[in-house]
């Protein structure tokens, strides 16, 4: 932005001369008004760094900061290319590799490109997390993202096409990479990358782009809910037949709202309820309709659950807006296999909502640190089922302490149950639980497990305002 | 149809195009001599096919006792303006995936049959492809059966493009005999490398004489087949052909059809010329 308003004032300069000429001599003002443009440069690293400024290895947090390296022995066609270390998982200074490389000055000019390119090799078979480009620590606003790329021990080519590329005037995030070891036991590997480029490429075809993964997808909301479009991809296909999917930010694409006065959309994907209906959200890339798209089915204004009034000094919260929680590691650990629950959450008038979707099972962990409950007697959630509640309703809540060890599963755990039944719930309502806490050990509370039991058939529902307290 | 996963490389086909240039008895090779137009369809009357010049095949095999059209192909062939229309100037012959009379796929199959057949020529269509694993869309002739006293491939096949639609930048040019058929056939791919078929109009076109067939797509001659080619009896001398064009789903020569192909998937044919 900054280099954008020293333009806009070379430009207001230039264009003042230019009048100042003009109105001298009588030349002609447009022939001299052209718009500043940024380097049309697109290769990165082609066995050395191509312009791309001295301080530009910008490493994520928590990744191990030296894997990253210029290796002069080998190379893609050369002896020279950008070498990963992938630490392993239990490496002290970073269990993973992760980094932008940013232009360090002005961004580039790549609209004339339609794919960034790059070929690659590792030390074994492996799936690496995610390549991409666009994300610039500042506003990542034309982020992309190819997630699983299969590497091989052979140089192969890997090719992430370019949403629109007329949205790239003025681009730092040139390449950006993510490489754990979770499909690896967690064992470390090397990662050679070399000849990474932006290129034109007629053999990228077949734009696909998508909103809600390309699914009509339905949502329940009321008055006051934001939330956002999600499910933002495309998909190419390439030169080899291969269908190439990526994850696209919401600035590629232009999205509309069927009935504003329901529910309007911005530019970024953020969905804002205003009155009771239903309204549609749909999606263009580039002039293409996206495929897929958002129903939502306001029901007019929301019930608030009750806010909790409890002294905060008698509670531990993990999950509230009146009190300050815990620190909390995730409220969905997406567990696989198994769990199928996804995360819908919203607010209403700045009181954050958890939603669980096709809920099966889902946990909550307070691992960092361990929650120490000791003096804590009860422990309180608030929920609330949309739409009709299930007749084989049966929902039981866990709560997991993991011993003097501190470690899940460690052969010191202990377990409380709390089951929630079918005459407890009303559809379309709030309702309290209170449960006394009857946790011998409860000073190393790390989980609270929510779960369908008995082939109980609910698939969504609200939470709010949990916490122990006495 | 022979499944080498031979690419060919520009070097490869300047030495060819270097080794015919040197065999070649006029000492100069010209993708195309036939120039004079004899027989053409523009498609320029939107609506149905003229039926003075195009039959169609109908159905899944069964009735000519070939099931899947002999390659496991899993279409119904059928003659709805769904599946071949001419809109704007083009033909278009459209896959569809549903269920019909017992198939899972539809889609569309026309030939010249009796109405026109043509001995020695350039045979030239120019045509945008369709595109995904499984589709296989091809312009190809085949010979005069002589009221079915002859059989396949005594007849003689010309494919004159065939292309698998998971490989977006390959066209294939083949011939079949006695000797030579099926797997066995004679063929060759030409990969475009930098373009792609799916995304654009190109020529795809023999020039078929005594003992010969050149193969070319746009300004590109890439490949020639001769009787010297062949290990078997030469059959191309003799007979008429007649055209067919066409587009299966799945078969022996593309693999099935892929889950995540998109679909409608259609072949557009903007002219089909045969010069002499």
């Amino acid at each position: 932005m900054k280099n954008r308003k020293i333009t806009f004032y070379k430009i207001s300069i230039t264009l003042f001369v230019v009048f100042m000429i003009a109105v001298s001599c009588e030349r002609d003002l447009s022939d001299d008004a052209v718009p500043a443009t940024f380097s049309k440069t697109g290769e990165i690293y082609t066995d050395g760094f191509v312009s791309m400024g001295s301080d530009f290895y910008l490493p994520f947090a928590g990744s191990k900061p030296d894997a990253f390296s210029v290796d002069e022995q080998v190379g893609y066609q050369s002896n020279s290319s950008i070498r990963i270390d992938v630490p392993n998982a239990v490496d002290p200074t970073g269990n993973y590799a992760g980094a932008i490389l940013r232009v360090d000055g002005a961004g580039r000019d790549l609209s004339g490109f339609n794919a960034l390119t790059f070929w690659v090799k590792a030390s074994r078979g492996v799936s690496v997390d995610a390549f991409g480009f666009g994300q610039d620590f500042l506003e990542d606003k034309y982020q992309v993202t190819a997630n699983n790329i299969n590497v091989g021990t052979n140089w192969s080519k890997v090719t992430i096409p370019i949403p629109d590329p007329s949205k790239l005037v003025e681009e730092r995030g040139a390449f950006w990479y993510a490489m754990g070891t979770q499909g690896t036991g967690g064992s470390g590997y090397i990662v050679w990358m070399d000849d990474i480029k932006y290129e034109n490429l007629a053999t990228v075809a077949q734009p696909r782009p998508a909103i809600s993964n390309g699914d009509d997808a339905t949502t329940s909301s009321f008055i006051g809910v934001n939330l956002a479009v999600t499910g933002l991809i495309e998909t190419f296909n390439l030169a080899s037949g291969l269908e190439q999917t990526i994850t696209v930010a919401p600035s590629y694409f232009d999205f509309t709202a069927s009935d504003s006065n329901v529910a309007s959309v911005d530019s970024l994907g953020n969905i804002a309820v205003a009155a009771a209906g239903t309204s549609v959200v749909t999606a263009t890339l580039a002039g293409m309709d996206a495929a897929g798209s958002l129903t939502i089915n306001s029901r007019g204004n929301f019930q608030l659950p009750t806010p909790p009034t409890r002294n905060p000094n008698n509670v531990i919260s993990v999950f509230s807006d009146v009190y300050t929680n815990v620190p909390v590691d995730y409220y969905n650990g997406f567990w696989l296999p198994g769990s199928s629950t996804g995360s819908a959450d919203f607010s209403v008038n700045g009181d954050n909502i958890l939603n669980y979707t096709n809920f099966n099972y889902v946990g909550t962990q307070t691992a960092n640190p361990l929650v120490d409950a000791s003096n804590m007697t009860m422990v309180h959630f608030d929920l609330y089922i949309p739409g009709p509640v299930p007749n084989n309703f049966d929902f039981l809540i866990s709560i997991e302490d993991w011993g003097p060890n501190g470690v899940d599963n460690g052969g010191d755990d202990s377990r409380q149950q709390i089951f929630v039944r079918r005459n407890q719930v009303v559809a379309d309502s709030w309702i309290s639980v209170d449960a006394p806490l009857t946790l011998v050990n409860r000073n190393n509370i790390g989980l609270i497990i929510y779960e369908n039991i008995n082939f109980s058939s609910l698939r969504n529902f609200y939470l709010d305002n949990v916490y122990y307290y006495n | 149809m022979i499944h080498t996963k031979l690419i060919i490389r520009f070097g490869l086909l300047v030495a060819f195009v270097m080794v015919t240039l040197s065999c070649d008895p006029d000492d100069k090779q010209q993708v195309t001599t036939k120039n004079n137009l004899v027989w053409q369809d523009e498609f320029s009357v939107d609506g149905a096919l003229d039926p003075l010049i195009w039959g169609a095949d109908i159905g899944n095999g069964d009735a000519e006792g070939i099931p899947g059209w002999g390659n496991g192909e899993r279409q119904y062939y059928t003659d709805r303006p769904e599946n071949m229309v001419v809109e704007n100037g083009v033909l278009k012959i459209t896959a569809l995936k549903e269920s019909f009379q017992g198939s899972d796929y539809t889609s569309a199959r026309i030939l010249t049959k009796g109405k026109y057949q043509k001995k020695f020529g350039r045979f030239e269509a120019r045509i945008k492809l369709p595109w995904g694993q499984g589709l296989w869309p091809a312009f190809w002739m085949l010979g005069d059966d002589n009221n079915g006293e002859q059989a396949w491939p005594q007849i003689g096949e010309i494919d004159i493009m065939e292309y698998r639609g998971q490989e977006p930048t390959v066209v294939h040019g083949s011939m079949h005999g006695p000797g030579y058929s099926g797997g066995q056939a004679v063929t060759k791919q030409y990969d475009l490398i930098t373009d792609r078929l799916d995304t654009d109009f190109h020529v795809y076109g023999i020039e078929w004489g005594p003992g010969y067939v050149n193969y070319y797509i746009d300004d590109v001659l890439y490949n020639q087949i001769t009787r010297e080619d062949v290990s078997g009896d030469w059959v191309f001398d003799d007979n008429e052909f007649y055209i067919i064009m066409n587009l299966a789903v799945g078969g022996t020569f593309v693999g099935a059809p892929g889950l995540h192909t998109v679909y409608p998937q259609t072949m557009y044919i903007d002219y089909v010329r045969v010069y002499q």
